[in-house]
């Protein structure tokens, strides 16, 4: 029985909270773009991906995702403990010593539910497109979907597999952009102007959905069935997801100032208020 | 002592593409991705024989360590064909997250590595590669010294569960190794006892290590020769054993001296048991363009070169 929008906005608000914490105990980590991407992730997880019990690393005859985007790591984090992947006390080691949930994802310390590393930028792309054709190879007729930032698209590697996927008929996987608009050093139209991420993938010959409320999960839900339904035709398909940076923190919203920076005592407390504890309960 | 003949000359690269051909017949899991150089690879013959589990991915060598990273989670054993510049120097950081770190069955194998490559000069010629590799956690690190022993080792590194980096060469060379000799990661084989002083050679500097050999007893010396195809995880066994009889080293290898065999060689000898040791390597230079005799020549990686520096290090001996 999948989740309705009510129950998915509740645990939305739980992981913003899960994300907030857990980046404010270690004074570090990057909260903007994961709440960005914690109505997409939620809604992936809990409504639109086929999942199997439990994890394999191979995960045959059930649909992948891979982050690209590695640095976004708390909202991953949240999303699979919350999704059952381990347990969600486990949130509270994150990025201390010994810990399985290092700063940016990895595999090297079996963190159920994370098939590559990732945090250096612009490989998420090739390795789920591989992923992807092994599950062609395979007779395996699940999806692939990869979590890219926006910013990430000025990595040239990505542009190499955007070129391969569409080249080679990879109609199983679903690319999601994370459009924000914002990376560290700025907004990207400032830092290096993407230009239309529409026209690009298009002449790369991708399928292009465009979600214009990202935060929505109705629109999600509406947006993902669509690209769901564009898949298995001979071409990729591109998801792009207009999302706020910082969403649902008002303080953290329409500035790139919190990409990178934890938030202090006081801050958490006004953001914690303006997202209160819900019933999957505080980790 | 087993005396090694030429049986032929070869060039490794085409030992690689027999194993690989192999490989297609009896393992279903294996494929093959390569950057726009099948020929140069000699990866013809697995495109030919399983089209579907082929993948020309293009000039684009970061995707390729991507794609094939992403198709071992599918259970699938990919390898990886392009020169060895660009299957390490220009994707590293694409191995070092990707595979490495990631701990995926991936196995990169590179042709065309070191001076032999010849004509092309400097931005073909990797020397650095050895040491990129070995110095990535995971990563076992192999340098095949002709046909056979590629062929072999192809086939071994099939069934090992982890990152391999696969080296070999474009010339054609001689083939010695027998063709039964079983492949063991991390084996070292010894090729001739000797007591005076111990040649550890690995790749095209294997069959110089034996022809120096010869040239050393005609000298009244006598030399061991230990073939080291593995150089992550280096058999530390073999390398203490044989000096703890001769008392001294020469390491020889086609790469730059920072970095290849010879340093890990040294670290081993350090720690253990310090020996005097002299390098048959490259002295932190590029390439250039010439035929590979001539550059193995002009950059002292030949039989005459081993010598020299075995007569060296004897005198180093206390």
């Amino acid at each position: 029985m999948k989740p309705n929008t009510q129950q998915l906005t509740e645990l939305t608000t739980q992981v913003r909270r899960d994300i907030l914490r857990m980046v404010h105990a270690v004074s570090s980590g990057h909260p903007g773009g994961s709440l960005g991407c914690a109505e997409f992730l939620v809604t992936l997880y809990q409504k639109l991906m086929d999942r199997k019990e439990g994890f394999n690393m191979d995960g045959t005859d059930e649909d992948l995702f891979f982050l690209s985007n590695g640095h976004i790591s708390p909202v991953f984090y949240s999303v699979l403990s919350r999704s059952g992947y381990f347990p969600v006390s486990e949130l509270a080691t994150f990025r201390k010593i010994n810990t399985r949930l290092q700063g940016h994802p990895c595999t090297h310390d079996k963190l159920p539910g994370v098939r590559m590393a990732s945090g250096s930028l612009g490989q998420g792309l090739s390795v789920a497109v591989g992923a992807a054709q092994a599950k062609k190879l395979n007779k395996d007729n699940k999806l692939v979907y990869v979590l890219m930032g926006d910013g990430e698209l000025q990595e040239g590697q990505n542009w190499e597999a955007i070129m391969y996927a569409s080249a080679k008929k990879v109609d199983n996987v679903i690319a999601t952009v994370d459009l924000n608009g914002k990376q560290i050093d700025g907004p990207t139209e400032d830092v290096l102007n993407l230009g239309s991420m529409k026209a690009k993938f298009e002449a790369f010959d991708w399928e292009v959905i465009e979600i214009a409320k990202g935060n929505d999960i109705d629109s999600i839900v509406a947006g993902y069935e669509q690209a769901k339904a564009k898949t298995g035709k001979g071409k990729p398909v591109c998801v792009l997801l207009h999302t706020e940076m910082g969403n649902g923190v008002d303080f953290m919203m329409g500035t790139h100032a919190w990409h990178g920076k934890a938030p202090s005592d006081a801050q958490l407390e006004e953001a914690l208020k303006q997202n209160p504890e819900t019933s999957f309960g505080d980790y | 002592m087993k005396k090694y003949t030429n049986t032929g000359s070869k060039d490794t690269r085409s030992g690689f593409g027999a194993g690989l051909t192999e490989l297609g017949q009896k393992n279903e899991n294996v494929v093959a991705l390569c950057a726009d150089l099948i020929g140069s690879l000699k990866m013809d013959d697995f495109k030919k024989n399983h089209p579907e589990r082929f993948f020309q991915v293009g000039i684009a060598e970061a995707n390729m360590i991507g794609l094939a990273a992403g198709m071992t989670i599918g259970g699938k054993i990919p390898f990886t064909g392009t020169f060895a510049n660009f299957s390490t120097g220009r994707v590293y950081d694409q191995i070092r997250q990707s595979v490495a770190y990631s701990e995926k069955n991936v196995k990169i194998c590179a042709s065309h590595a070191g001076l032999t490559l010849g004509e092309d000069g400097a931005t073909h010629q990797i020397l650095e590669d050895i040491g990129l590799m070995k110095m990535l956690p995971n990563m076992t690190v192999i340098n095949t010294c002709d046909y056979n022993q590629t062929k072999a080792a192809t086939l071994a590194i099939a069934d090992y569960d982890g990152p391999v980096y696969l080296r070999f060469g474009r010339p054609v060379v001689p083939n010695f190794m027998p063709a039964d000799e079983k492949f063991v990661i991390g084996k070292a084989i010894l090729l001739n006892e000797g007591t005076d002083v111990t040649i550890v050679a690995t790749g095209h500097l294997v069959w110089e290590a034996l022809i120096a050999a010869e040239e050393l007893e005609a000298k009244g010396i006598s030399a061991e020769v230990i073939n080291i195809h593995t150089i992550k995880p280096l058999d530390e066994e073999a390398i203490l054993k044989s000096v703890a009889k001769t008392g001294c080293i020469v390491t020889a290898e086609e790469h730059n001296f920072l970095g290849g065999l010879g340093e890990s060689v040294s670290r081993v000898l350090a720690l253990n048991n310090p020996l005097p040791q002299e390098f048959v390597a490259v002295q932190d230079t590029f390439g250039e363009s010439g035929t590979p005799e001539q550059l193995m020549e002009k950059y002292g990686l030949n039989a005459a070169a081993i010598v020299e520096k075995a007569q060296v290090v004897i005198k180093r001996k206390k």
